[in-house]
């Protein structure tokens, strides 16, 4: 589904090298964690893919059921399936959330020639997905972000995630600023959303997450490459020993 | 150093009549007149007038052609209508809303003895201190018409007031809110394709005005506005207005918060592109005890627009536990846009809290990015950030409906 081939990638104001050959695939259905110290280029792997501003892509590429990601606006990706939970989502005072789910909703079934969701529809479908994430009434009236603690960013996000059904999922550091009641209730959110058509990419410092989302294939990152992959186990190692163990051996 | 300004006066000023006849209207006409005849209309030197053009205001006919067509589709329920026209003001005369008595400047100027009389152009004299308001005493000298409207209970229906266009059009209206009454004033449209509006209101103790004006969108309109208000002990003012078009337009606030405990507000948004050159001039004299006033204007400019912002607060002596605030900020969409603010601040009392900030930014590229990664395509995603943008300055009108419709007029606006 995700194919990455030897990605290259470099800060777009400064001559400096993040990804380094990046090559990995996610396939339908399965839960890949991406695992790696800080400076790795974990989170630039999942800027890169979804189309921030600010990176050079020097060689390689990185498709996306077989559409080239690398060549397409961010929000045409979103439109090809591609899905990014933030680490630090944006507060954007002044617009309801309801309102911005609404809109990006109908843009990505827009640009899939969908006809657009009734405002009745909508509110059916919402209303339910909130409900399973204890997202109440309030937090859809308020403006995007605005107010909303750690754990009800990150719930929001997996609401987003919900209602746009994309076909690849990257959590990025999803479990950062989160106690544990609020992380279960964001991994049964994205256990729920596991089925045999989505793929997913969970980015995580640590293995308590993955406690939670149970992954099918661990890769550890390090220095802007894919330095280990494994299974389940790999997490487990990781927790017990620290990278500089597991990539001491690579080396 | 006035003669440039001087010989601009006279060309418009000698396109005035001299007001004709008798009676109190007349009196005040010809006092207005004299006020203005001695000041001149305003020039390029005038210490307000450096960053706007005065002379499409001052020249003796107006820059534009044509007549503003201002489609304003705001939802305001079952308001009460007034629509304001060349040939005269008309409104449903048979169902005025309890507590509110409404007149017209060209009948009650022949009455004798109206509540519009001890009012009119008073105000508006007494705003011409410390800085004269020419266009202003304008108003008064000039006005064809105007609404008098006079508040006496708590008027549970919106007043809207509505403009048939004119080419060139110079109005007065004057407000009188009596002690405990409360009315809410929506203005849509403009009034001529070249106008001069002024709003003179007096807000008795404890009384409650509320004022949205939501200019129209014609592009060739040159707008010069004005709100003079006075408030009494306890009383309260907001005003907010909302523009999105015209290529000229001067909206100026003069407000005198003289009773205790009393609070203004005066807010603004305005987005527009190219031509569009917007400027608002506030000025606030707070002159008793525990007064509020809140200054909130925000500007979104693109492609060659240009954003003014002047906005003063005067804390007299003695006007003790003052709490003034002033915030004007502009989004600038590309490099051509000019925001240009000057915030003042003149205190003479010791026990105050005053405060005021000016920004100027581009669009925040992360939220950008976050609501393009959901789908939303750059330009709708643009949009957003400047309904959110321009969000907090409609938060200041207190009427939620109104602020909705408001704010959904905005959506649509900007969609284009």
């Amino acid at each position: 589904m995700l194919s990455i081939r030897n990605l290259h990638v470099k800060l777009e104001d400064e001559d400096k090298q993040i990804l380094k050959g990046v090559d990995l695939d996610v396939d339908a259905g399965k839960v890949h964690a991406i695992m790696g110290p800080n400076g790795s280029g974990k989170s630039t792997l999942s800027y890169v893919l979804s189309g921030r501003d600010g990176y050079e892509v020097t060689d390689g590429t990185a498709t996306l059921e077989g559409a080239d990601l690398l060549d397409m606006e961010p929000e045409e990706r979103a439109a090809a399936g591609l899905f990014l939970a933030f680490q630090y989502p944006v507060e954007i005072p002044g617009v309801g959330n309801m309102t911005f789910l609404r809109t990006a909703v109908n843009a990505q079934r827009k640009a899939r020639g969908q006809d657009e969701l009734s405002a009745g529809d909508f509110l059916k479908v919402v209303r339910a997905k909130a409900k399973d994430l204890k997202i109440d009434a309030d937090m859809l009236k308020r403006p995007v972000n605005v107010g909303f603690s750690g754990g009800e960013k990150k719930r929001n996000e997996i609401l987003q995630m919900a209602m746009l059904e994309p076909r690849l999922c990257i959590l990025d550091e999803t479990d950062s600023g989160l106690d544990v009641d609020a992380m279960k209730l964001v991994a049964a959110g994205v256990n729920a959303l596991r089925d045999e058509g989505r793929g997913f990419l969970v980015i995580t410092h640590y293995q308590r997450l993955l406690d939670h989302i149970r992954p099918d294939v661990v890769h550890v990152m390090a220095d802007g490459r894919i330095a280990k992959t494994g299974g389940p186990e790999l997490a487990l190692e990781v927790e017990t020993n620290g990278y500089g163990d597991i990539l001491a051996e690579v080396a | 150093m006035a003669a440039p300004a001087m010989k601009v006066a006279d060309d418009r000023l000698a396109t005035l009549p001299d007001p004709q006849g008798q009676g109190w209207l007349v009196d005040a006409r010809r006092d207005a007149l004299d006020r203005l005849r001695a000041v001149g209309l305003p020039g390029r030197r005038d210490e307000y007038w450096r960053y706007t053009d005065p002379r499409p205001f001052t020249a003796p006919e107006p820059r534009v052609d044509g007549r503003p067509d201002d489609d304003v589709d705001l939802d305001l329920g079952d308001a009460f209508l007034i629509e304001v026209g060349p040939h005269g003001i008309a409104w449903d005369t048979g169902a005025v809303p309890e507590g509110l008595e409404i007149d017209t400047l060209s009948r009650a100027g022949e009455i004798d003895i109206h509540w519009a009389r001890d009012l009119y152009g008073t105000l508006e004299a007494a705003g011409s201190r410390p800085v004269s308001r020419p266009l202003g005493m304008l108003t008064t000298a000039a006005a064809t018409d105007g609404v008098l409207l006079r508040a006496f209970g708590v008027v549970d229906r919106r007043v809207h007031v509505t403009y048939a266009p004119q080419a060139d059009a110079v109005l007065h209206h004057v407000v009188r809110v009596e002690a405990d009454a409360a009315v809410t004033i929506v203005e849509t449209g403009n009034p001529g394709a070249r106008h001069d509006t002024a709003w003179e209101c007096d807000v008795a103790d404890a009384g409650a005005l509320h004022h949205v004006r939501i200019q129209g969108r014609t592009p060739g309109c040159h707008a010069n506005t004005h709100v003079f208000a006075r408030l009494g002990a306890g009383s309260i003012l907001r005003s907010f207005t909302l523009s999105a078009g015209g290529d000229l337009t001067r909206n100026e606030a003069t407000i005198d918060v003289t009773g205790d405990d009393a609070s203004a507000t005066i807010g603004g948004a305005a987005f527009g592109e190219g031509a569009f050159h917007h400027d608002d001039t506030v000025f606030v004299t707070h002159g008793a005890l525990n007064g509020e006033s809140r200054q909130v204007f925000k500007k979104v400019l693109r492609s060659g627009a240009t954003g003014v912002f002047q906005g003063k607060i005067l804390v007299k002596e003695g006007a003790q536990k003052t709490d003034g605030y002033q915030i004007s900020q502009s989004l600038l969409l590309d490099d051509d846009a000019v925001f240009l603010a000057k915030p003042e601040l003149e205190i003479y009392a010791d026990d105050v809290a005053c405060s005021h900030g000016s920004t100027t930014g581009a669009i925040d590229e992360t939220a950008l990015f976050y609501l393009r990664s959901r789908g939303v395509p750059h330009d709708q995603a643009v949009t957003l950030l400047v309904l959110s943008f321009l969000a907090e300055a409609v938060d200041e009108i207190e009427d939620e409906a109104l602020r909705a419709a408001v704010t959904d007029l905005m959506a649509e606006w900007l969609r284009g």
